[in-house]
């Protein structure tokens, strides 16, 4: 972890110090969802209903961001064609 | 004070209805609130403000307490001017919010009309309301009349804007006793307190994220920050400090505001954190809080008359507590009796007396500090108890001696 700031050096009014973004927090997960590229119809119904917008679709194919992504398995239910499956961590 | 500098028009109104006028000329923004006796005159004159169009205030009939601060924080971090009232299970529905607003740093100002917490139901006068959020982190300012309830909240505005202090105000008056009885009120013109308070320019900060660019402390779509997020045992701790540090500078706004207000309007009330009465000389003093002051002053007015070395200090502000001030004055007195108006259940006495009782600790010579609560549930406190404490008080100064360390005045056996 980087250097710890003083009190006196924080901006007033508890501001957070970065983005939000720079603090990821998908690092406790038991399960991850892995897309079967053949199987994925590209219907972005995960991507709909991921409460972490941890879905990623570049335009071609659908994948996830693992820095935020919970574990939570709502993508796999959601998936009309089964191509989401919870593997569990190691 | 010169005659020359009170202005206004004098109006009989009730403490409520002071505070509805302060309000009114303040230029407020945002009023969220919800009726409560004996807080409902504060709403119910407001929102005839709204309704007439004398104000431009969007003003919010919420469905609870919690949501009308909810309502308030949510105003006031997007750079409102905001307001709420409230009195006794009103601010205990409150209570979570409360510590957000404080943390939040926003500037809120809220009326408290002091009254007992159930149970059982009781509608009258005593400070376990606002003790009990003594340590939520808002300023309270206690007053004695309807007068300067007006005045007190005009001048919380500008206190909690301070970019010294930013945190919110209580500005607590004693139910029915002032809240429901008339009073000859003087209410400045609109345009004088309109140029004393000005209008809230929220403070800049500089966002790390953001490479160190200054942006106002207010969410704002064109500039967005985050308030309030999570903290954990990395840096909970280093947000509270500036707080403490915003308290501590509070003390010393609120006495310039003090100061600064008396040029608009001839008023001024004691140093702004203590009024003091009688205590060049005194032997024996009481020290108090809200509207109670007043007949214990009366009282030590009649006993000086007739030579007796008696005083009164009342506190002004409880939070931040003026324990310097208060050293300052009572160090001569040879007893002071702390009057409490509430109950910290299992405590070595009430709230007030706790601090003071502590703020004397260092000193070589002290006197003796008696604590006697009174008044719990709006039971009277009239001149002749009063005198009768007084000289209770001459007595053990002139023994040296006190039989009981807590009393409890007024109440059947």
């Amino acid at each position: 972890m980087s250097e710890l700031k003083g009190w006196r050096e924080l901006p007033i009014g508890t501001l957070p110090l970065k983005f939000s973004t720079e603090f990821k927090t998908g690092d406790w997960r038991t399960f991850r969802p892995v897309i079967n590229q053949e199987k994925c119809v590209k219907c972005l119904l995960c991507w709909v209903y991921c409460p972490e917008m941890s879905i990623v679709w570049d335009g071609t194919k659908v994948s996830v961001n693992y820095d935020f992504c919970k574990g939570c398995g709502i993508c796999a239910h959601e998936c009309p064609v089964k191509a989401i499956s919870m593997v569990p961590e190691r | 004070m010169a005659a020359e500098k009170v202005r206004g028009v004098v109006m009989g109104l009730n403490g409520d209805e002071a505070v509805a006028w302060a309000v009114k000329q303040c230029n407020v923004d945002v009023v969220a609130a919800y009726p409560i006796t004996p807080q409902t005159i504060i709403v119910e004159r407001f929102s005839e403000f709204v309704a007439n169009g004398e104000v431009n205030t969007e003003f919010v009939p919420v469905e609870s307490e919690h949501s009308a601060l909810s309502a308030c924080v949510g105003a006031a971090a997007a750079g409102a001017r905001a307001f709420t009232a409230t009195a006794s299970q009103g601010l205990a529905l409150m209570w979570e919010i409360l510590y957000i607003a404080s943390g939040l740093r926003l500037p809120i100002v809220m009326a408290v009309v002091n009254r007992a917490l159930s149970a059982p139901i009781n509608i009258h006068c005593d400070h376990s309301d606002t003790m009990g959020a003594r340590d939520s982190g808002w300023i309270q300012l206690y007053v004695e009349d309807s007068q300067e309830a007006y005045d007190t909240v005009i001048q919380a505005f500008r206190i909690a804007e301070h970019p010294d202090v930013l945190l919110p105000v209580m500005v607590n008056l004693d139910g029915f006793f002032l809240s429901h009885t008339l009073q000859d009120v003087r209410i400045l013109p609109d345009e004088v307190v309109k140029k004393f308070v000005g209008t809230r320019e929220p403070t800049k900060v500089k966002v790390p994220y953001l490479n160190n660019k200054e942006v106002p402390l207010v969410l704002d779509g064109e500039t967005p920050i985050t308030l309030g997020p999570l903290d954990l045992q990395d840096y909970y701790f280093e947000h509270k400090m500036p707080q403490i540090i915003a308290m501590e500078n509070a003390k010393k706004v609120i006495k310039e505001v003090n100061e600064e207000y008396a040029k608009i309007s001839g008023r001024k009330y004691g140093n702004g954190l203590i009024v003091p009465y009688g205590l060049e000389d005194a032997d024996v003093a009481i020290v108090l809080l809200g509207s109670a002051a007043g007949t214990v002053r009366y009282v030590a007015r009649k006993l000086r008359e007739n030579g007796y070395k008696v005083g009164v200090l009342r506190i002004r502000a409880f939070r931040p507590f003026p324990i310097e001030d208060i050293v300052e004055k009572l160090r001569n007195v040879k007893v002071v009796c702390v009057m409490d108006r509430s109950v910290s259940f299992g405590a070595h006495g009430g709230p007030l007396f706790m601090e003071i009782r502590s703020a004397f600790y260092d000193m070589p010579e002290r006197p003796i500090i008696l604590n006697y609560i009174y008044g719990l549930g709006g039971r009277d406190l009239p001149p002749s108890t009063i005198k009768d404490i007084f000289m209770e008080l001459l007595d053990i100064a002139k023994t040296g001696q006190a039989r009981q360390l807590i009393k409890y005045v007024g109440v059947r056996e």
